[in-house]
């Protein structure tokens, strides 16, 4: 039993790997024809970096990132104390509203919100962007310390009180500092969540303004080089150097 | 005031007693601070969530004018279509689809969650870390390298040709296969990290004192461990049914224009086809799905875990 458990295993792996490899392995092909390996050559990195486009593209997703998860993180944290500390009426269908952004597919939301931009005359460009990414932001970083203020001792906010600190002084040096693991994992979350984004931003980009998944899909639409490996190959050494970051900040303790 | 005494000013003294009377309403009534904290999470949702969702309802009812605008002219008309055997075939299409991911996740997954949770304490940590690692790409990338592999050219067929030299290649790419290959790829994670949360939390001793009852190990398996895990299984399941129903970019890349799922086929409406109120028609049919199918879900598996909550 144990065997086949292991076996399984093994296939798994090789399942989520095998187009993994084949990304970072043709990313080094001489021939444009994937699949048929002619020899190794750093050219097709080098036609990246000259490539202008891609750049704005990048520099666009990451300043809607940095907007969105900036905006997001701050209304989320602000939902989830007020959801978990107080009562208040209608508080339970706030809740559900909550996740709803998490439930239903992207292609819906990316619709509506392309429906409502038009009906609102709001000129699509990149605060439209950033505004349909704060609005599934807020939900996951919402959840996210939501589920840390859940195990908030707060005998700990009461002694500062009795202490004489105000309820102001209070947040910041005690509140903050104890939930800021799951403020930062929502920003985190957020951030990922933002920079991949593609259906969402496909429909509430305005003209000329692309991030860097779209980039992608049209150069993936346009026809197929190993310049896309190689976009590929850096972006999951990229993520994985973040993840790698993160954890150390962490501390060794956590894995 | 401690803080401007030490800096003696008069007029900032004052300031901060602005300050102090100002924000003393919102200290004293935790309704206030209540509202505030919630107004900016309630304004964007509502106005940036709620209201475009609700106005894709009220476009499912209007119709395409002649140069692809919206027209006002209500009726049902929308749905009349969409109850025309063409689209039903393509949202069920996507249902069933949904449904093998689901199942084949859930067939792959559970093996190697059960065999994280119960012979990899050590390693588990990496092991999980591994299965995620992929997910670390993007979306669109990943799907991409399954391109590389299933095309006529690709990967797939080059073993073939390399192991059978009179083989044909197969055509893998652009048909259902491959979009069920992909959306099985791109959710497998999801799977497995709930399985294994719920299977990791099963205690051992549950095990060992059925085989001290005397059941043998499938026994064991069957009457303990899978009703325990149950919580584990319609989590990992709602995980993969959901996106994938509404599905675009799988379907986009993976099908080539030829297999047609509802998300494809909505996409087309707003970027083609121009036939908003038609798109708006199909993504509340899609949404209502969801919402249903999540409905159940809570309902079933988590009434008991809400009533703890309270």
């Amino acid at each position: 039993m144990k065997r086949l458990l292991q076996l399984n295993v093994l296939f798994v792996f090789l399942f989520l790997y095998a187009p993994i490899f084949t990304l970072i392995v043709f990313s080094f092909n001489v021939s444009e024809q994937t699949a048929v390996w002619k020899g190794l050559t750093l050219n097709w990195y080098a036609k990246l970096l000259g490539n202008q486009d891609l750049w704005r593209a990048a520099l666009n997703s990451l300043i809607v990132a940095g907007f969105s998860t900036s905006i997001a993180t701050i209304i989320g944290t602000m939902a989830a104390l007020a959801i978990e500390r107080y009562r208040f009426p209608l508080r339970d269908v706030f809740m559900r509203v909550i996740f709803l952004p998490i439930i239903i597919p992207d292609i819906v939301v990316a619709i509506a919100l392309l429906m409502f931009y038009v009906q609102a005359y709001i000129r699509l460009g990149l605060a439209s962007i950033i505004i349909a990414h704060v609005a599934f932001g807020i939900s996951y970083v919402t959840i996210i310390v939501r589920a840390r203020l859940k195990g908030f001792d707060q005998s700990v906010e009461e002694a500062a009180l009795d202490l004489g600190a105000n309820e102001w002084k209070t947040f910041w040096k005690i509140t903050l500092p104890l939930i800021a693991p799951g403020v930062v994992g929502g920003a985190l979350l957020a951030f990922t969540l933002s920079i991949d984004d593609f259906v969402i931003t496909f429909f509430t980009a305005g003209v000329g303004y692309t991030t860097l998944p779209v980039h992608i899909y049209s150069m993936l639409k346009f026809g197929i080089t190993p310049e896309i490996n190689a976009i590929s190959t850096l972006l999951l050494f990229n993520s994985i150097v973040l993840v790698i970051l993160s954890m150390k900040l962490r501390g060794p303790a956590r894995l | 005031m401690p803080e401007s005494e030490s800096l003696n000013l008069p007029a900032l003294d004052g300031a901060v007693k602005k300050w102090h009377q100002l924000t003393q309403s919102f200290r004293e009534h935790p309704n206030r601070r209540v509202f505030i904290l919630l107004f900016p999470a309630l304004f964007w949702l509502l106005f940036f969530f709620l209201i475009p969702i609700i106005s894709i309802f009220v476009h499912s009812f209007a119709q395409r004018s002649m140069y692809g605008g919206v027209e006002w002219m209500l009726s049902l008309q929308n749905y009349r279509r969409l109850l025309d055997t063409l689209y039903l075939g393509i949202f069920w299409r996507s249902i069933s689809t949904a449904i093998i991911s689901t199942g084949v996740c859930l067939i792959l997954g559970y093996p190697f969650a059960y065999y994280v949770a119960r012979y990899q304490y050590q390693w588990r940590n990496v092991l999980l870390l591994f299965i995620v690692v992929p997910f670390w790409t993007n979306f669109l990338i990943r799907t991409y390298a399954w391109i590389l592999i299933l095309r006529t050219e690709g990967v797939l067929n080059r073993l073939l040709v390399l192991f059978f030299p009179n083989a044909t290649p197969i055509e893998l790419l652009n048909t259902p296969i491959a979009v069920q290959i992909g959306l099985i790829y791109g959710y497998l994670p999801f799977m497995i990290l709930p399985l294994y949360a719920s299977l990791e939390q099963i205690d051992i001793a549950l095990i060992d004192a059925a085989k001290d009852l005397g059941a043998r190990p499938w026994r064991a398996f069957l009457n303990v461990i899978l009703p325990l895990s149950i919580p584990g299984v319609a989590t990992g399941c709602v995980l993969v049914f959901m996106p994938t129903v509404g599905a675009f970019i799988t379907p986009d890349l993976l099908g080539g224009g030829k297999v047609n799922y509802i998300g494809n086929v909505i996409e087309r409406q707003f970027k083609t086809a121009r036939d908003w109120p038609f798109g708006s028609a199909l993504s509340f049919l899609l949404m209502g799905i969801v919402l249903v199918g999540t409905a159940i879900y809570f309902r079933a598996f988590q009434e008991g875990k809400k009533e703890n909550e309270r």
